[in-house]
């Protein structure tokens, strides 16, 4: 059984008279475990989406279940039960600013009527999970953005919910946060098992952390399935121009199983030259190119590739030889590349 | 200076105290449950109320645009019927309570509208009841603007009761009416001036001190 399903989903705001519908007949089931992700432009609807999942907005028409349970039918207090087994995380992080760290962790356990020894406990063993143990006293606004909403995330996990909502949660990050929130996220839904739904309007969380995508325009949806099958056939305008949009293409995971992986960085003028080419040539050996990234920094061409080297050892190493001759930097990898991050060694 | 004169400035300076804060103090009893009423019933509030608000909303205006002279003497009849009599420090508290709880009102209902919605939504999403969200949220994510408020308000009826001194409300203002003005004794009501300047100054110093020590938002 789904552990969020939303039937026919509709949501009409009046604006000056008007009637605005935000979301028109959207359907969706989202499984449990699983990292769903909801993608569209700005105004598309995916904040009043999400927001519906728990009811912080009231749909004009549809269904939400979660656990098989209808919302709708459930009295104020049942639903702020239901709730608190439903976390969720914020673009603005929406942190209490005059509550330190271990205090905004507590938050939801003492109102949930927790007794604060127990709260405390379970605030140190939260702030262990995100990796912030020694920032216990801080306050917010001592803290960075990802320190922020690593908080946050603690606060939503505090009362053990089974779902995690989030909403634009890496929108206000800088790509190298944004990696280790989505890292931590996804960590979360290994080790805790709790289903992840991730609003957001960026292609790269996408591909780097969902299993199942939907996109929405102008409050439908528009397409949905396993983000492989979304990248291979785009078959909606919108999936199109989110695509378009994606600096570096995107690499199906699975055929990322080769014999040894490795990852090398360009730099200066190294980019230029056709070294793969070269090497590919001397050892007379396939070599499989399974990510690139260059760009152009002041004048200079820098760069990282993902390799997908044969299965000969002897080969491995006389190609990666090769390639440290021709100036570049090599190492081994398990990774995918990281959105768009260029590392520059120096 | 003479002793008696020493004295009476004494008596007026706790006069003036016991004036202000008994009316800061019981105005807030009821400005701040008004205020966190028209907050809650207000247009961005958690429970929307129109009527509600409307006619808070109504009353506030209304007793706010009256001069506080004049509110004075109009509420001589209340004041009598509630204290006994229409002279003095207490009778005095009767109309600075009455102006001051719809101005604490409307300070409470900016501050907690001050308070990022977020926030609240957040307190929402983790299951909290309106109540819990008044008390634990709006209440404590706005108290450095609450005490700048408190203080405001304190400032503000300090001046207030002065002014109840031209109807006999006692303390420095009173003190100041009947020597400076009617008597001519410039002096002493230079002194006066002089003493609520002082104690205007004390009451913001602590005021703006405590608000920045409990304000954890920029350090």
């Amino acid at each position: 059984m789904s552990v969020i399903e939303i039937k026919n989903l509709t949501k009409k705001f009046e604006i000056d008279g008007h009637s605005v519908k935000a979301l028109d007949h959207v359907s969706l089931s989202i499984e449990k475990g699983e990292i769903y992700g909801i993608i569209g432009m700005s105004g598309a609807g995916k904040s009043t989406l999400v927001r519906s999942i728990n009811y912080l907005e009231r749909p004009s028409e549809g269904s939400i279940f979660v656990d098989g349970v209808e919302l709708g039918n459930l009295t104020e207090k049942e639903l702020r039960k239901t709730r608190s087994n439903i976390g969720m995380i914020f673009q603005s992080f929406n942190l209490l600013e005059q509550k330190n760290v271990s205090d905004n962790i507590c938050f939801p356990l003492l109102i949930g009527g927790i007794k604060r020894k127990e709260a405390m406990e379970r605030a140190k063993e939260l702030l262990r999970l995100v990796g912030l143990e020694e920032k216990e006293k801080a306050y917010p606004s001592q803290l960075s953005g990802g320190q922020k909403q690593r908080v946050a995330i603690a606060r939503a996990l505090a009362t053990n919910p089974k779902i995690l909502l989030c909403d634009e949660a890496t929108s206000a990050l800088d790509p190298r946060t944004t990696a280790s929130i989505l890292r931590l996220l996804k960590e979360i839904n290994i080790k805790l098992g709790i289903t992840i739904v991730i609003i957001t309007h960026q292609m790269s969380v996408i591909t780097d952390v969902c299993n199942r995508v939907a996109i929405i325009d102008g409050g439908k949806v528009v397409e949905q399935g396993s983000v492989d099958e979304i990248f291979a056939k785009p078959s909606s305008d919108a999936a199109k121009e989110l695509l378009a949009n994606q600096k570096d293409l995107y690499t199906p995971r699975e055929k990322l199983h080769e014999a040894r992986r490795i990852r090398i960085v360009f730099r200066e003028n190294s980019a230029f030259e056709p070294v793969i080419a070269n090497v590919i040539l001397k050892c007379q050996v396939p070599i499989n190119i399974l990510q690139a990234n260059t760009r152009n920094v002041g004048g200079k061409a820098v760069g990282e590739m993902l390799l997908g080297l044969p299965e000969d050892e002897k080969k491995q190493e006389e190609i990666m030889t090769l390639l440290r001759n021709a100036g570049l930097s090599v190492s081994d990898t398990e990774y995918v590349l990281e959105n768009g991050e260029v590392e520059q060694n120096e | 200076m003479n002793e008696k004169i020493m004295e009476m400035l004494i008596r007026g300076i706790g006069e003036t105290l016991y004036m202000t804060f008994g009316s800061v103090i019981t105005g807030y009893l009821i400005g701040l449950p008004l205020g966190i009423l028209l907050y809650v019933t207000g247009p961005v509030g958690l429970k929307e109320n129109k009527v509600i608000y409307r006619i808070l909303d109504f009353v506030c205006n209304i007793i706010r645009s009256i001069p506080f002279l004049i509110l004075l003497i109009l509420l001589i009849p209340f004041t009598r019927f509630v204290v006994g009599q229409s002279y003095g420090s207490t009778a005095t508290i009767v109309p600075l309570v009455i102006c001051a709880a719809p101005y604490i009102a409307r300070v409470v209902e900016s501050s907690l509208t001050d308070v990022d919605t977020g926030v609240i939504e957040a307190a929402k999403s983790m299951g909290a009841s309106n109540f819990q969200i008044i008390t634990k949220v709006l209440l404590v994510e706005a108290r450095t603007s609450l005490m700048t408020g408190f203080t405001i308000t304190t400032g503000l009826l300090l001046g207030y009761s002065a002014m109840s001194g031209t109807v006999g409300g006692g303390g420095l203002g009173d003190i100041a009416v009947r020597y400076g003005y009617y008597r001519w004794q410039t002096d002493i009501m230079l002194v006066t001036v002089a003493l609520l300047i002082i104690i205007f100054q004390i009451i913001q110093m602590i005021g703006t001190g405590v608000s920045a020590k409990f304000d954890h938002r920029k350090r």
